[in-house]
């Protein structure tokens, strides 16, 4: 057993619900009880969808249990397929049903319906929301795209793999990736599952290679289109304008294009943007990053590599790919957190005293009680991660959007340099905070900034907690943790005055 | 699937329908009682709610819960996992050691509730006897374990609490003999409404009053032949009864929601200990007169419209009839996910004659009934409001009415202003939506 109060994944037919909805004509009928039902919310609620998830449950209830489930499901499955007219359907049970055995799959195709019935088997007491997507796209390819290679493809052809719906800005992810790929002169051919049908699927031989931009979700199906019909796979995700130009390379290499050309067409300001002088107080933050392995990994390289932070602490919930996690966290010097334990997090997150946190939603939370700045990189999801505006996390415009919500949350370079010099203005003082905070300035009893405290942490003498106020707080918390280090090396439990200047003398040399 | 139209069927109590029934054994779209302990924990500030399910429950809780609770929550799950099936962990063993975790987490804990789940009861876990076990070895010094099951095959959203309450009732102790008159309050009610009502009580000369659930879970009323029992909500069949199996004199008078249904509660209560009517028309007659004043407001905007209901909190029967005698709302079809025509016949013998009241559901059919019916306002539950909003439909999420304050006189303009905001928006609007 495992205890959770949050989880980052819901159960595997969750998985399934995301790609049977980001799909067109395809039906889902679920063994399930009432109160599973639940899920629709995610769609309808979360994401804004306005159509109902194309999910029929069969809502057992205790009563039918002794009596005959079985017959239930097979009702609801001629019901859907007379009411809904799908294309196609997926049939497979949640938790509850697979403890019943009922095999849906083997009832569904006893019914002798007209459509394809691909059947699912997603192991709940052992898998994930994720991995539930992943095989169910998977399932879904094996089934309709095992027909003959077509001869003659277009070399500079592709198919987009892994967006689904409820994910974290799959939608706009398509559109910036799709714009992209068509300026260097690539045409996409199948963008799936999200606005795929099953007949689009058998047409997904067609493409010369594919695009992988969720490989958490694609992985799968882009190994099995690789074996079946020699179509290679991209394996750059293109978050970050450095991972932008490695896709474009890589995309423009199987297309066979001119890998120069194909660059010259990436116009980002993000790059500019951390180049220009404001951008000078970012240098050495130090960040900490969790969430799925993709978007982590990706968060890290930006962080480092086009911001000039620091990253003091990288994980993911995805076990799938702890490997690659594991790795990218060895770059930077640091053992990766592969855990689905959010408390656990938390601790990880105190102990690395970032002045970032790069999260999930659950994440959010967690800064929001340090008061640390947050910004949200990563699934699992909430309704503020469907924002209203175009707001990709891929492509050049999604290096953009990245720039602008991580360096949000932080102040502004020159704003914090004036609060510095003004400490001791009337209005300027520690508790006022910056006018576009304003509501919060008025309970000005808040303690300031960041301020994490490890339990067994030297304790400050009053008198040095007074000059460490004189430091000008964009560096306060840099003095305030060198100092407490420099403390906690040398055996001292109390800090005093001395001991904030010897730890300056120190650290400056 | 099966709809039954049942128009002979003599109800085992005197109350008469006013209209047909219709029972439906469809797909059902609701959450199942799990979700109850969103406002069952915070009304018991001591207590923890531990489900004993699988991923799904624990998903279920983070989603209708949403990530915006801000503190630790007092509830969990233990999550069932392979190897619990396969039978290579006791379950008894681990469950000690995930209530250990959570002792040692939340000290401040003195009631742990563990919550069977659909996958617990499948597979036979028996609860009560892990709690018993735990209590037993006296472990945890000073935490009650109780348990029920909020499991979706057995309960629907608000009968979670049904169940909760029910455990606590048979953990509650027997009056003494000659024991005075007691009231007795059952169901959930926000902290302001129970303040309210104890207020009015005191007033009326009714001192003897304890709430279920209490507050705090180490005050445990005794109860027995000399407590009367006014249900603070419609949906608590099973609490009911083992109450009544204790002994306990139960009143059914309507609930109280409006200014109507509050009188007659509170009047209840007063007939049955005897209070003055002089003195009942004094005490009352203030909030009455707020009541009514705040709902004639709400007439002018609320008269006239159609209402359509989905089942959900089986609040449904006297919503509608608040909604139709005080502001004038016509209600088209009153779903409920069960029908308690014991606990109801106050509220059906002053339902509309022509309203179409329907128990269990078929949501695709009832989707049907309503696109037909086109009412002004649909109350629904969460996953069904925004395609409905889309197809045009102005709708009101019924988990609301379950979080709000709605009881009493105080709150009766409250609760019509639920039904008023989504109209008023609408009307609002000038956007030409997509
Ligand atoms: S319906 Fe059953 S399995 Fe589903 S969330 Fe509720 S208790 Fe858990
Ligand atoms: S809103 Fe005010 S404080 Fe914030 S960035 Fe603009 S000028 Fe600075």
């Amino acid at each position: 057993m495992q205890l959770a109060m949050w989880t980052y994944e819901g159960p595997p037919h969750v998985g399934a619900m995301r790609i049977a909805t980001a799909m067109r004509g395809l039906h889902y009928v679920l063994h399930a009880p009432q109160g599973d039902t639940y899920a629709d919310l995610l769609f309808t609620m979360i994401e804004r969808d306005a159509k109902r998830p194309p999910v029929t449950y069969t809502t057992f209830q205790a009563r039918d249990l002794g009596a005959d489930t079985a017959a239930i499901f097979k009702t609801a499955c001629a019901d859907a397929e007379a009411r809904f007219k799908p294309d196609a359907m997926i049939v497979g049970a949640s938790c509850t049903a697979e403890l019943l055995q009922d095999d849906p799959g083997g009832l569904a195709a006893a019914l002798g319906l007209s459509i394809p019935v691909v059947a699912l088997e997603l192991p709940s007491y052992q898998k994930k929301e994720n991995w539930g997507a992943a095989e169910t796209f998977y399932r879904l390819v094996r089934s309709f795209a095992a027909g003959p290679t077509p001869e003659g493809r277009n070399p500079a052809s592709c198919n987009i793999l892994g967006p689904t719906a409820l994910g974290f800005r799959h939608r706009d992810d398509v559109e910036e990736i799709c714009q992209l790929l068509v300026s260097i002169g690539v045409t996409v051919n199948v963008v799936a599952p999200l606005g795929a049908s099953a007949h689009d699927l058998t047409r997904l031989p067609q493409a010369a290679f594919n695009v992988v931009l969720y490989p958490e979700i694609a992985a799968t199906s882009a190994s099995f289109l690789k074996e079946r019909h020699g179509q290679p796979f991209t394996k750059t995700v293109p978050i970050g304008s450095g991972a932008c130009r490695d896709f474009v390379a890589e995309v423009a290499q199987l297309a066979g294009l001119d890998v120069e050309a194909a660059l010259a067409k990436i116009q980002s300001r993000a790059p500019w943007y951390a180049a220009s002088i404001d951008s000078n107080y970012l240098t050495g933050k130090r960040v900490f990053i969790f969430g799925d392995a993709t978007h982590a990994i990706a968060a890290a390289r930006i962080a480092r590599d086009e911001l000039g932070f620091t990253v003091c602490g990288l994980g993911s919930y995805t076990r799938e790919f702890a490997r690659d996690v594991r790795a990218a966290a060895k770059t930077y010097g640091l053992e990766a957190l592969i855990t689905d334990d959010h408390l656990e997090v938390e601790d990880a997150i105190i102990a690395a005293q970032p002045e970032l946190v790069l999260g999930t939603q659950m994440e959010r939370h967690v800064a929001k009680r340090l008061k640390v700045p947050c910004a949200v990189i990563s699934s699992p999801v909430h309704v503020q991660d469907f924002p209203a505006r175009y707001s990709p996390q891929m492509g050049p415009e999604g290096a953009n959007v990245i720039f602008d919500s991580w360096v949000h949350p932080l102040m502004m370079g020159l704003e914090e340099h004036l609060l510095g010099m003004f400490r001791d203005d009337f209005e300027f003082h520690d508790g006022a905070n910056p006018s576009h905070l304003a509501p919060a300035s008025q309970k000005t009893s808040e303690p300031e900034a960041p301020q994490i405290v490890p339990p067994g942490a030297p304790a400050w003498a009053q008198d040095a907690e007074s000059e460490l106020k004189k430091i000008p707080f964009f560096v306060r918390g840099k003095a305030r943790r060198n100092t407490e280090r420099f403390a906690t090396d040398h055996g001292l439990s109390t800090i005093t005055i001395e001991t904030l200047y010897d730890a300056k003398a120190h650290y400056s040399r | 699937m099966t709809t039954v139209l049942d128009r002979t069927a003599a109800p085992a109590t005197p109350s008469t329908l006013p209209a047909p029934l219709l029972r439906e054994r469809g797909q059902r779209e609701v959450f199942c009682g799990l979700t109850s302990i969103i406002w069952l924990h915070r009304k018991l500030q001591d207590a923890f709610f531990l489900i004993v399910g699988s991923r799904t429950c624990a998903h279920l809780m983070q989603s209708a819960a949403g990530v915006m609770i801000f503190a630790e929550p007092r509830f969990a799950t233990a999550i069932i996992e392979d190897r619990d099936l396969a039978g290579m962990a006791d379950l008894h063993d681990e469950l000690d050691r995930i209530v250990a975790r959570v002792v040692a987490r939340r000290p401040e804990i003195r009631m742990i509730v563990l919550v069977g789940s659909c996958p617990s009861e499948v597979i036979k876990l028996d609860l009560s006897k892990a709690a018993e076990r735990l209590q037993a070895r006296g472990q945890h010094d000073g935490v009650r374990f109780l348990t029920y099951t909020g499991s979706g095959i057995e309960t629907t959203f608000t009968e979670g609490e049904d169940r909760f309450l029910a455990s606590l009732v048979a953990a509650l102790p027997a009056q003494e003999q000659n024991a005075k008159p007691r009231l007795l309050v059952a169901g959930c009610l926000a902290d302001v409404v129970e303040d309210q009502f104890r207020r009015i009580f005191t007033a009326l000369g009714i001192e003897q009053v304890d709430f279920l659930p209490m507050r705090e879970s180490t005050v445990m009323p005794s109860i027995g032949p000399s407590t009367t029992v006014l249900l603070a909500q419609p949906y608590l069949t099973e609490t009911a009864r083992l109450l009544q199996s204790r002994g306990c004199q139960l009143l059914h008078p309507l609930f109280p929601l409006g200014e109507e249904g509050t009188t007659a509660w509170l009047q209840a209560a007063a007939d049955a200990f005897g209070v003055d009517p002089g003195r009942f028309e004094a005490i009352t007659r203030p909030g009455r007169d707020r009541a009514r004043i705040a709902m004639t407001r709400a007439r002018s905007e609320l008269e006239g419209k159609t209402l359509f209901l989905f089942p959900d909190s089986q609040l449904e029967p006297a919503l509608a009839r608040v909604l139709s005698r005080e502001a004038g709302m016509v209600p088209i079809e009153v779903g409920t996910p069960f029908l308690n025509r014991q606990h109801l016949s106050a509220e059906l013998d002053l339902l509309p004659t022509d309203v179409t009241l329907s128990e269990g559901q078929d949501v695709d059919r009832q989707l049907d009934r309503l696109r037909d019916a086109a009412p002004d306002l649909t109350v629904c539950g969460m996953g069904l409001a925004n395609p409905l909003e889309a197809e045009g439909f102005a709708t009101k999420w019924s988990i609301e009415l379950v979080f709000t304050p709605i009881q009493g006189y105080d709150q009766a303009g409250d609760l019509a202003e639920l039904f008023i905001r989504p109209l008023r928006r609408r009307a609002l609007l000038q956007t030409g939506r997509a």
